[in-house]
């Protein structure tokens, strides 16, 4: 091993250690953007809002070929929500870019991801797994603007 | 460099295993470019000229990511073996195999081309496909085994034969890979042959489908492995003297080979962040591991441009400045073609690596996570170096073995360029449209890219017809290679017919370490770490599926009533997939 094999083994263990710390941060610090999974139960395939306090809801999602039930839920702004999803039929997707959530619905399982609705508009749901030839039509739509609608 | 003269026998099965899934290719790069039409709103219909979107889709995925590269591994690995062992090839199990690849290929394609399985290629359950298509994958897979046990015995007999020598760094490049590969398709061929045969036969009523997909990532992660390393094989064994230079490292080599063996299975289920039945822990386990596959990347950077850059020094290169020998390489040498394509190959897949680590992230995963952002990721690895490495051998290895030389070599020198250019433009437009939420595996024509729709998405404009600008330079970027095929397979034998590969040399003289000279520790390192990471995961999936699933035809939202319980069977199953139809 000559010397510049050296300095570029530091280099890469250097590399390879911020990554590493930036990962164990990211899950440790911000549990974001990991769905939970919830033991299975036929209450979750019932599609339904409830809220349980002011600005706290549970959302009952259930996809299915080829649309989200509830179809359009209305939420007021700053909303927190509890998302449980699973599936009626075969596999789909659930994502909702304007808030980086990213689900998968499968059958059988149950998925859980909780999140907030901070600004009023319309969030749209995009099924982004391929779910058969009616596929490309399934999306939902989450209102946030109630109370001042 | 040494040259080795191959049977008639030998001859036929190299062509035959490269230039059917080539002809196969005609095919999967009609409906790529399709694709990115229907995507854009270019195409507003469910189907163009007989084929539907996700019948194409499901082609386009199967024959360009797991047919040809599939054939391409067992036909690189028979010249690779054959070569760097100098023994002859076991043509039995050789023809076996390449029969049983042949025929699962032929299953598939008529499976898929008549409308009966446009499952796409991850064939995910409860959609169903018909059980020739199911057949045919098994068959197809447990082929390209066939042909790696017969190298099993090559292996072993050179062992016997150089006691204490080191291995080529070629030879440790197959059979890991194919170790590798052998592994983790066990899992899936059980899924195909156990699970999935007879529940789309109505031998069993329903199927555990995380069960399915947890045995699909056991396999899918590592499958991107193996097409890779085939491609990793020719970076370090005959890029460096293409170049002109020498390899910096063989024993990193080799550690390269064997880390890719070791991490490449116990990872998969980051494909699975975003599902349930998979508890948190398991995830980050995995997600962690994940990393330990950037060390052998990391390694392959360092070791392939020190080698690069030696070849350019030695060509007379002497600047003060640390990136000018990247000038100094000989990408525009018309003889040296597959020195291009690897390359190209490797600029590539520059990003493409970068990107892989944006998926592998759990955070940023969930801002990507099966949106176009993913394609536009893989096809700068798979479609990538993946891709142009096999297109530059196969002309490579047909041109020797058939004493015929390529007469279109500067059309033949720029293709990788076209491609490379065109691949930026197609994934630039794939990845920015994922950022803003793009879906991929969806027709997109019909409804978020047609105007009259009230799924319109106006801000998706731009990018999905940047993937059609991208698509049409990746598409006569391919037109020419095939124009340059067709010409050198008609073209007048003008040689011998020989076999040899252009091979490095070492800068360094190195020691033979015993334990980068064997497979036996590294094996048990795979199967020890394999057991942490999936036994959890499999217990899980146990625990936390409630149910199992019928089977769905893709055209109706009810699913298909197979199963046929025979009077005095037990019909708990029967009744609780009932009850689940009347929903
Ligand atoms: C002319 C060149 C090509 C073009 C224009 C093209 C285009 C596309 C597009 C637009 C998609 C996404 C479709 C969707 O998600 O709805 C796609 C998917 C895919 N492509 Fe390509 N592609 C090309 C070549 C290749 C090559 C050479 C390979 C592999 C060697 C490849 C492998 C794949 C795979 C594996 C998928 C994913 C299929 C799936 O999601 O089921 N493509 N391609
Ligand atoms: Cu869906
Ligand atoms: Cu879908």
């Amino acid at each position: 091993m000559d010397k510049y094999e050296v300095k570029a083994m530091i280099l890469t263990g250097i590399t390879l250690a911020i990554f590493l710390v930036a990962i164990l941060r990211s899950i440790f610090t911000y549990a974001t953007g990991i769905p939970e999974c919830i033991p299975y139960d036929e209450s979750f395939t019932e599609p339904r809002v409830e809220k349980l306090d002011d600005n706290v809801y549970q959302i009952f999602a259930l996809a299915q070929m080829w649309s989200f039930e509830p179809h359009e839920i209305r939420l007021p702004v700053g909303a927190e929500v509890d998302i449980y999803l699973t599936s009626k039929d075969v596999v789909h997707g659930l994502n909702i870019a304007d808030l980086s959530l990213n689900m998968m619905a499968v059958p059988g399982g149950v998925n859980k991801e909780t999140v907030t609705f901070k600004k009023p508009g319309v969030y749209k749901v995009v099924c982004h797994e391929y779910c058969g030839s009616g596929h490309q039509h399934m999306m939902g739509e989450i209102i946030v603007n109630y109370p001042n609608r | 460099m040494r040259k080795i003269y191959l049977s008639k026998t030998e001859k036929a099965l190299t062509y035959t295993l490269l230039c059917i899934p080539l002809a196969l290719l005609t095919l999967g790069i009609y409906h790529g470019l399709m694709q990115t039409l229907y995507r854009s709103g270019m195409i507003s219909q469910t189907s163009f000229a007989a084929l539907e979107y996700y019948q194409g889709l499901t082609l386009h995925g199967v024959i360009n990511a797991l047919v040809l590269t599939t054939f391409f591994a067992v036909a690189f690995g028979h010249v690779c073996m054959r070569y760097y062992t100098g023994y002859k090839l076991n043509m039995t199990t050789a023809w076996i195999s390449a029969g049983m690849m042949i025929a699962g290929t032929v299953l598939a394609a008529v499976m898929i081309l008549s409308g009966n399985a446009s499952v796409l290629y991850t064939f995910y359950a409860p959609m169903k496909a018909h059980p020739l298509h199911y057949i045919g994958n098994v068959l197809l897979i447990t082929g390209s085994w066939v042909a790696f046990f017969g190298w099993i015995g090559m292996y072993r007999k050179w062992r016997r034969e150089h006691k204490g020598e080191r291995i080529h760094l070629a030879v440790v490049a197959t059979m890991a890979n194919f170790i590798m590969w052998f592994v983790c398709s066990i899992a899936v061929v059980y899924s195909l042959l156990f699970l999935l045969l007879p529940w789309s036969m109505g031998l069993t009523p329903t199927v555990n489908v995380p069960m399915t997909r947890t045995l699909f990532w056991f396999f899918g992660h590592a499958l991107v492995y193996f097409w890779l390393l085939p491609v990793y094989l020719m970076y370090y064994v005959m890029l460096p003297t293409l170049a002109g230079g020498k390899l910096y490292s063989d024993n990193a080599g080799k550690f390269v080979f064997f880390l890719f063996l070791v991490f490449s299975i116990p990872v998969g289920t980051h494909h699975q962040f975003a599902e349930p039945t998979i508890t948190q822990g398991v995830k980050y386990f995995q997600s962690i591991l994940t990393y330990g596959v950037a060390l052998p990347s990391f390694i392959t950077a360092f070791t392939l441009a020190a080698s690069l850059e030696y070849a350019a020094w030695r060509k007379g290169h002497r600047s003060k400045n640390p990136f000018s020998w990247m000038t100094k390489l000989p990408f525009f040498e018309k003889d040296r073609y597959l020195f291009s394509y690897l390359i190209c190959g490797l600029i590539i897949f520059i990003i493409g690596g970068l990107t892989g680590m944006i998926n592998a992230s759990y955070v940023l995963s969930s801002l990507v996570h099966n949106t176009a952002f993913l394609p536009g990721h893989f096809h700068m690895t798979v479609a990538g170096p993946v891709f142009l490495g096999i297109l530059g051998m196969s002309l490579y290895l047909l041109e020797r073995l058939s004493g015929k030389e390529i007469r279109l070599k500067r059309i033949n020198n720029a293709i990788p360029y076209l491609w490379t250019i065109g691949m930026f433009i197609f994934s630039a437009g794939l990845m920015v449209g994922g950022f803003r939420g793009e879906p991929r595996r969806t027709n997109m024509g019909i409804s978020y890219m047609d105007p009259d729709s009230p799924l319109y998405r106006p801000d998706w404009v731009w990018t999905t017809g940047t993937t059609v600008i991208g698509g049409v330079i990746l598409f006569a970027a391919a037109g020419l290679f095939f124009i340059v095929l067709l010409d050198l397979l008609f073209a007048k034998k003008s040689k011998e017919s020989y076999l040899s590969f252009p091979t490095y040399d070492t800068v360094h003289k190195e020691k033979v370490i015993p334990f980068l000279n064997s497979f036996k520790p590294w094996i048990i390192i795979m199967l020890a770490l394999i057991m942490v990471a999936y036994v959890p995961a499999i217990l899980n999936v146990l625990e936390f599926t409630g149910r199992e699933a019928p089977p769905y035809e893709p055209q109706n939202p009810n699913p298909i009533e197979l199963y046929q319980p025979e009077a005095g069977t037990d019909v708990g199953d029967a009744e609780t997939y009932k009850l689940d139809q009347n929903e």
